[in-house]
């Protein structure tokens, strides 16, 4: 009997989430036994390094069928390791690539899934998980009732915890993978910048903008606080902004440290997606802006005198 | 073409969400339905990818009979034709195990479900399906096109974005950006009303997890205000009290 966490890597190193995802791990296998092993496609740099984390053995999975993503192989890689190792809890990311692969490790190992997982289980009695629901309105707890379980947690949902020990690591070629169905023509990333769903801290701005060519000031705050930047939905539905930056019931729920709403009146369906954020602050010119409520922090005022002198203030603090 | 397009039943975005039966179930009473917004950019692209082709496209619902009259708004933006199985949605493997079953042996060119239902946000049935047909499964895309066996995909995936291609048969799920949602007209709305919405029995299935309780999350403490002249205190602030700079 095992706990297993699929081990996401970016550039041959491991996310954050992984790092959360294999803390989560160890947590469950306090409770319910068994050791921890982390499963990485491909090798990285970093291997060891998570045994700091609570993985017991790190797994690295090689093959030339795994050379581009595919989640249908990924999926049967994974899945074939969970079950030669025992693996009853199994953890991912719920991330895109963690979720797109999430559905199909449980078809395969007959499991139980819980996605939007944003905490720790309770095993006091059965196996019971919170998920986010009803897009960042609502949680609900649930029971999970097969043998084998697959949950995906939430990325800035665990804190990552160091347990001084390291983790033996082998390469391991699994056999009998379908060949990739997909092909990947071209891929774009968004380089330097932080993915959304992963950053600690937010800056968000809305309509009181008033238009894309202020976005250097949203920018400029964001890099010095070492922030993503986000917006709401009209903001890229007019394309001041792209569409992966909407934050809100119908675009990304993110839930980072800190949440900057800059000139966002914070309708219901944007606080949806970001309520769960530990801190908010709201900068809003009209004191009456329903976004108030669900702060910890405020500044009524208007952006073009504000985020200036705040930007200002930010860079003296940074370098002093 | 034949093309099938999953589709959920959600509370209006504006809903206010509570709870009944001490937590334990949704409280429905004076909420409006409405077609999951991802799944109307499904059912758009999957329309402006078969008409011009002569194609076919099925929406298929999950749920109890309370949701025809979003079943007819399907058919009213021009849906073929519709099947509802009749059982209760109680979680995405079950959902994903009766979409499957019963389009195992329908010869689907492709499959679309949306990004993920925005009530239980499982984002599952698109990859649950795919390996329960054992078929490709390409989660939130932004771009679809079809030529002949093959469909070129964009979809968003961690930090970036990619272009893929594969053959059909292929499940997908839409995100934002795939298209307009189409608004039906008068002439859908009044073609809906004849258009054969087939309802059929549940195959078997488990469901492997069960909602014990609900909670709505912590309310906040009051907000604290900082004047506009003072950027500094509200950064002294998020360094020294809240702790998160
Ligand atoms: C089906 C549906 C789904 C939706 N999903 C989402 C979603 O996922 N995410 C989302 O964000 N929205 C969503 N919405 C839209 C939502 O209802 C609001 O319309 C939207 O969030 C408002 O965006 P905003 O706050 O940027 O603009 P506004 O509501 O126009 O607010 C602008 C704010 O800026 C302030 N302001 C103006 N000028 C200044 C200035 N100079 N200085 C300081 N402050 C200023 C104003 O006081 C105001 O509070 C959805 C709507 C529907 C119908
Ligand atoms: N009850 C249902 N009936 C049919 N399709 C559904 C149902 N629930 C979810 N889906 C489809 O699966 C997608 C993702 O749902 P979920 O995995 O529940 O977030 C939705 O956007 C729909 O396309």
């Amino acid at each position: 009997m095992s706990v297993i966490v699929f081990a996401e890597t970016r550039d041959q190193q491991y996310k954050k989430s992984t790092l959360e995802a294999v803390s989560y791990g160890k947590e469950v296998a306090l409770k319910t036994g068994g050791k921890v092993i982390a499963v990485s496609i491909g090798g990285a740099s970093d291997a060891a390094s998570l045994g700091t984390y609570g993985a017991d053995e790190v797994l690295t999975l090689h093959g030339t069928e795994f050379t581009t993503f595919s989640p249908e192989v990924y999926a049967a890689g994974f899945a074939e390791v969970c079950k030669t190792h025992g693996g009853k809890t199994i953890i991912i990311s719920n991330t895109y690539s963690g979720k797109s692969i999430a559905g199909r490790v449980a078809v395969l190992l007959q499991a139980a899934l819980a996605t939007n997982v944003v905490d720790y289980p309770d095993t006091t009695s059965g196996f019971r998980v919170k998920r986010g629901v009803f897009s960042g309105k609502a949680f609900a707890y649930v029971e999970m009732q097969s043998d084998i379980k697959v949950i995906a947690v939430t990325p800035n949902s665990v804190e990552i915890k160091t347990y001084g020990a390291s983790g033996s690591v082998s390469a391991h070629q699994p056999a009998g993978l379908p060949a990739p169905a997909t092909r990947i023509e071209d891929t774009q990333t968004i380089s330097g910048k932080i993915p959304l769903t992963e950053a600690e801290v937010v800056v968000s701005a809305g309509r009181g903008l008033k238009g894309p060519e202020n976005w250097n000031m949203v920018e400029e705050l964001a890099a010095v606080l070492g922030a993503a930047t986000a917006c709401s939905k009209p903001v890229s539905d007019m394309h001041w902004r792209p569409h992966s930056e909407h934050v809100g019931q119908t675009g990304i729920t993110i839930k980072p440290n800190l949440y900057i709403a800059i000139g966002i009146s914070g309708a219901i369906q944007h606080l949806a997606g970001v309520s769960s954020s530990k801190v908010i602050v709201v900068i809003n010119k009209d004191a009456e802006a329903p976004f108030f409520k669900a702060a910890d922090y405020g500044i009524v005022g208007d952006v073009f005198d504000v985020l200036p002198k705040l930007i200002q203030a930010a860079k003296a603090s940074a370098a002093s | 073409m034949k093309v099938l397009v999953c589709m959920s039943v959600v509370p209006d975005t504006t809903t206010k969400i509570t709870f009944t039966n001490n937590d334990t179930s949704f409280n429905a009473q004076g909420v409006q339905f409405i077609m999951n917004p991802y799944d109307e950019l499904a059912l758009t692209k999957a329309l402006d990818i078969a008409e011009p082709a002569g194609g076919t496209v099925t929406i298929l619902h999950v749920g109890p009979a309370d949701a025809e009259p979003v079943i007819r708004k399907a058919l009213s933006m021009g849906a073929t034709d519709a099947v509802r199985i009749n059982a209760v949605p109680s979680d995405s493997q079950f959902v994903a195990a009766q979409i499957a079953a019963y389009a195992k042996d329908k010869g689907f060119d492709f499959i679309l479900t949306g990004r993920e239902s925005i009530d239980y946000n499982g984002g599952a049935v698109c990859g649950l399906l795919g390996a329960m047909l054992n078929i490709p499964s390409i989660s939130v895309i932004t771009q679809l096109s079809v030529s002949g066996q093959t469909a070129t995909i964009k979809r968003d995936i961690d930090g970036g974005r990619e272009t893929v291609s594969c053959s059909l048969p292929f499940v997908a799920s839409a995100q934002k950006e795939l298209c307009e949602p189409r608004i039906p007209n008068m002439r859908g709305i009044m073609a809906a009303r004849t258009k054969p919405l087939q309802v059929t029995d549940p195959a078997s299935g488990t469901t492997h997890v069960n909602y014990v309780r609900f909670e709505l999350p912590q309310p906040k403490q009051g907000v604290k205000m900082i004047s506009a002249d003072n950027p500094e205190e509200l950064l002294h602030l998020l360094r020294n009290e809240a702790k998160v700079i």
